[in-house]
């Protein structure tokens, strides 16, 4: 059954002549082309984590409510009542420039059955993505990858039956190439029902259940591990095709045959497939798995072992049933009218044994081959200068709007006496990194399941827990300019605003998920960037007490050797004790007073120990009821927040403000600049307010009141924006839309 | 009191339908599962939003294939009361239970968003609890809403006081604006001849509560309570 493996064939399945080295070691003979391809898949960057698994070891992963840190398919933590949460975010970023559409509805659908395959019902999906600019030579692609995309997440999460409740989008050149699709789901259940992915009982029937098996997806996971060229059309077969449909029976069957007691383990098939999860269940439990491939319920014929064991079709899971209950297993498949078919048996020899028609045609220890990835400590080297020049940080909203209005904010700051304020902010809403995503979101079943309590465009998303009078909240964050420009800098910002967007809404944080999305780790830089992020990540997670449980790195987003920005992507999951504390960004009623609340010091610089005062402060005026309304500052900076805070709800139409903005820079920067560490909250109680702030070390501003039908803007006794607030909106809501139409505002 | 909910493979809204019933009516609600043949027992009947059968072929399409769909037939002729609610309409308009059919959205996209209601009758077991003309708020989320029918089918509907809801602004006009999927007539809900079965592409199994925005969801189960107690 051997073969000589070639150069060429190592090269094809990215296995370097080290490893293939390796490979000979642990089985002891030359692998032939199924095991090849085997360890291939179960050794690539996607799978292995070959060259981050050295610095992830430096993330906080453990505290008092995590029941599950990384490791698993989610990562699960405890918020009483008996209940668990699981959660977790993952990318899907080169099938979904590929293929648009497939590429994200199936990021959707296997970030999904991560979730369930632990016996959690989802009861929310996230997601962040970025493309590139829609103006300009590359504008009309990067529409099309938006729109496939968005139709994408929309079909497969609205099918499926879970609120899409939120997310991020931005916008820069560098993923004009290589647009990002980080999915995120999160599922709740009884904590004394986990089930995890290990195949246990020597003896033990492994069933198969789901979709039939095709060649779709072969090499997936090798794909996501590499570059993209000239090529990339050609790569279009290697992404799958979503069937929600199938998925949401799947989910229904799963929680059905756990309530009953019949799974002993289960993992979902996504990368690498059936290769995956047999050898990582029988790792698991320190087992073997005989596959008998003449029993995987295949869509084509002639299929090999080797496009069996590696075919990425979704919508499949593997169980683990005990011998005496399978057939009541099979019973509940059937009630849902899914294909399942025993394929193997658990052994208790710690090999995964693949056969054909009675033949032997794979071997290969489960262990070595789940857990002995070669690891590497590729060379770091920080770059010569930043990526992006210094100024940007100040104005990141800018990154990939048009050229002439980054011209117009870069006139501005260097004489800002001379500027057009009125004409600056309709300038920075319509800019694509802040204009109204309500056309992405209106695509998105954000309330099924009954329980969205504020959905997409405020700070964070809040699901009420059915049952009891708790919440979730939960947000995204990725400032990939910051991180760009100093990327350990970046992501303490990153999860400090994501904690912050949190305690905003009236929870507390409690514990992250990550999406590390990088450049090629074989550029030295690259990997300077991946150590400066993990450490940085490591020093705020620490500072909040917000472990992180898990998440995926996403490395190779290069197109024609152009690495993207360092664009960590943080999932902040936070508990609401009481439906009671949950809060909006948005002013409420007429009279209610605005105040700042911000360190000493304006610096771009972020001070955790400040932010923790401030997150605190808040938390506590919220529960003591001070606050009508709270918004983080972020991109933008006042001027932006205070008309979000002012634009329309559900609730109520537009309404506007008289603010005072207080002088400590310069107009410009004072209005639009981007500084950590400041929320904009209003309130009936300011002087009270004022005070708790003041004991926190913190400084609040009275800067005026909600009222009236514009938002004026006072800089220096001077009205800096003096804009009608339906006006504004309208800008804001028509930007979008308007730019998918080629119909840009400004350019 | 027993409401039943119907569960056909891919609907998601079923346990809205059974949270929201529960919650308004605090009557007894019970899962019917498609494959069942029979709805002895039921005094009203939910057929929930969702994508039955993933809306191959088209919504609601194959649904109406199911052995429960001729039991909730001979149930809606003999008087008993039948909602569908989304995609649960397009079950009722593909099964004849209810006239036209629903086509996919002016505008080609799935949209969900909170919009207002107009009650246009009250002479229904669905609406009983509202003043006619009465403004709703409540969300849709739906791809294929686009309700259309002959000329004389909307004559007969209009005429015989069978248009349930219609999709107005925020001032009450029935508006191209206020039109969130290009039905015809801004009908967002109608019932049939008996006006014993509606369909509505509207979410009253969203919007029960005020913390999910709205609870004027509330008056069409509790117009369905009313009129059973009535009977």
């Amino acid at each position: 059954m051997n073969a000589v493996i070639t150069d060429a064939e190592l090269e094809q399945h990215g296995v370097t002549r080290d490893e293939y080295a390796r490979i000979v070691g642990i089985l002891g003979r030359e692998p032939n082309r199924t095991e090849l391809g085997i360890f291939s898949v179960m050794w690539s960057e996607h799978c292995s984590y070959k060259s981050s698994r050295v610095h992830l070891r430096r993330l906080p992963t453990e505290g008092p409510a995590v029941l599950q840190g990384p490791g698993e398919n989610a990562g699960i933590i405890d918020i009483g009542d008996g209940l668990a949460v699981a959660f977790k975010i993952e990318s899907h970023n080169h099938p979904s420039y590929i293929e648009p559409f497939q590429g994200a509805a199936t990021g959707v659908g296997g970030i999904l059955r991560d979730i369930f395959t632990m016996g959690a019902r989802p009861i929310a999906a996230m997601n962040s993505l970025r493309f590139g600019p829609l103006h300009g030579d590359l504008g009309g692609p990067n529409r099309r990858i938006l729109e496939g995309v968005v139709g994408g997440i929309a079909h497969y999460g609205n099918c499926f039956g879970v609120p899409t409740v939120g997310g991020e989008v931005g916008f820069a050149e560098c993923y004009s190439q290589n647009p990002l699709v980080n999915a995120f789901a999160l599922g709740v259940f009884e904590k004394d029902r986990i089930f995890f992915g290990k195949a246990a009982g020597v003896g033990n029937p492994v069933i198969y259940v789901g979709a039939k098996t095709g060649r779709d997806g072969i090499h997936g996971a090798t794909m996501a591990s590499a570059g993209f060229g000239e090529d990339a059309g050609a790569k279009r077969p290697n992404v799958q095709i979503g069937d929600p449909f199938m998925e949401k029976l799947l989910l229904e069957a799963c929680l059905d045959a756990m309530e009953k007691g019949l799974v002993v383990g289960i993992q979902d098939m996504g990368a690498a497939g059936l290769t995956c999860s047999s050898c990582e269940m029988g790792a698991r439990a320190g087992t073997g798995i005989t596959l008998e491939l003449d029993a995987v319920p295949q869509r084509e014929s002639g299929m090999t072992p080797y496009e069996i064991m590696l075919s990425e079709s979704q919508e499949r899971m593997l169980l683990v049933a005990s011998a005496s209950r399978a057939d009541a297993l099979f019973d509940v498949f059937r009630k849902w009218g899914l294909d399942a078919a025993q394929v193997g048996e658990v052994t208790g020899d710690g090999l995964l044994r693949v056969r054909l028609s009675g033949e032997s045609v794979a071997e290969v220890p489960n262990g070595p081959l789940a857990d002995e990835a070669p690891l590497y400590e590729r060379p770091a080297v920080p770059p010569s200068k930043p990526r992006i020049d210094g100024w940007l940080p100040l104005y990141s909203f800018l990154d990939g709007a048009p050229g002439s209005t980054y011209e117009s904010f870069r006139e501005a700051d260097a004489n800002p006496g001379a500027a057009d304020y009125d004409a600056l902010m309709l300038r920075a809403v319509a800019s694509p990194n802040l204009a109204s995503r309500r056309w992405i979101w209106e695509q998105y079943d954000h309330m099924v399941q009954s329980s969205t309590v504020v959905g997409p465009g405020s700070d964070a998303a809040v699901v009420r827990i059915k049952g009891t009078g708790k919440a979730l909240a939960m947000v995204l964050d990725g400032p990939s300019v910051h991180v760009a420009r100093n990327p350990r800098e970046g992501a303490r910002k990153a999860v400090a605003e994501a904690c912050r967007n949190l305690v905003c809404s009236g929870a507390r944080p409690v514990a992250a998920t990550n999406c590390l999305n990088f450049g090629n780790p074989e550029h030295p830089e690259v990997m300077w960037q991946f150590g400066e992020v993990v450490d940085g990540l490591a020093e705020a997670c620490s500072v909040f007490g917000t472990p992180i449980t898990g998440g995926n790195v996403s490395f190779y987003n290069e197109t024609f050797r152009e690495d993207i920005y360092p664009t960590p992507v943080l999932g902040l999951v936070g508990l609401i004790e009481d439906l009671s504390l949950v809060t909006t960004a948005s002013f409420r009623d007429e009279g209610d007073a605005v105040v700042l609340i911000e360190p000493g010091s304006r610096v771009e610089h972020i001070d955790l120990e400040e932010e923790r005062a401030l997150q605190n402060l808040l938390a506590t005026l919220i529960r003591d009821g001070l606050i009508r309304s709270a918004h983080d500052l972020s991109e933008g900076g006042l001027a932006v927040a205070a008309a979000e805070s002012c634009f329309s709800t559900l609730h109520r139409r537009p309404v506007g403000a008289r603010l005072h903005v207080p002088s400590r820079l310069e107009v410009c920067r004072d209005l639009f600049g981007e500084f950590p560490t400041r929320v904009l909250v209003s309130t009936r109680q300011p002087g009270a307010l004022i005070e708790r702030a003041a004991r926190a070390g913190l400084l609040g501003h009275r800067l005026g009141a909600v009222g009236g039908q514009r938002l004026v803007l006072e800089y220096e006794g001077v009205r800096a924006v003096d804009l009608d607030i339906a006006d504004l909106e309208r800008v804001w809501a028509d930007a979008l839309p308007g730019a998918l139409n080629g119909r840009p505002l400004f350019d | 009191m027993k409401f039943g909910v119907v569960v056909f493979p891919g609907v998601n809204c079923d346990r809205d339908c059974r949270d929201a019933v529960t919650a308004v009516t605090g009557q007894p609600v019970e899962f019917i599962w498609h494959q069942e043949t029979s709805v002895e027992g039921f005094d009203a009947l939910v057929l929930p939003g969702g994508f039955s059968y993933g809306d191959y072929l088209r919504p609601g399409a194959i649904a109406r294939f199911s052995p429960v769909m001729a039991a909730i037939g001979a149930f809606a002729r003999r008087g008993g009361l039948v909602i569908g609610i989304c995609n649960g309409f397009q079950m009722l308009t593909e099964a004849g239970l209810l006239p036209g059919a629903l086509l996919k959205n002016a505008g080609t996209k799935y949209v969900c968003r909170y919009l207002h209601l107009r009650a246009e009758s009250s002479e229904t077991p669905f609406t009983c609890a509202m003043e006619k003309g009465r403004l709703l708020h409540m969300p849709i989320g739906h791809g294929d809403g686009n309700y259309q029918a002959d000329r004389e089918t909307l004559g007969r509907l209009e005429d015989a006081d069978r248009i349930a809801f219609r999709y107005v602004d925020g001032d009450g006009r029935a508006t191209a604006e206020a039109n969130p999927n290009g039905s015809v007539s801004n009908i967002a809900g109608i019932v049939n001849e008996g006006r014993n079965v509606m369909g509505m592409m509207p979410h009253p199994d969203r919007s029960f509560d005020r913390i999910l925005g709205s609870e004027d969801g509330r008056l069409v189960f509790q117009s369905m309570i009313g009129a059973l107690s009535r009977v």
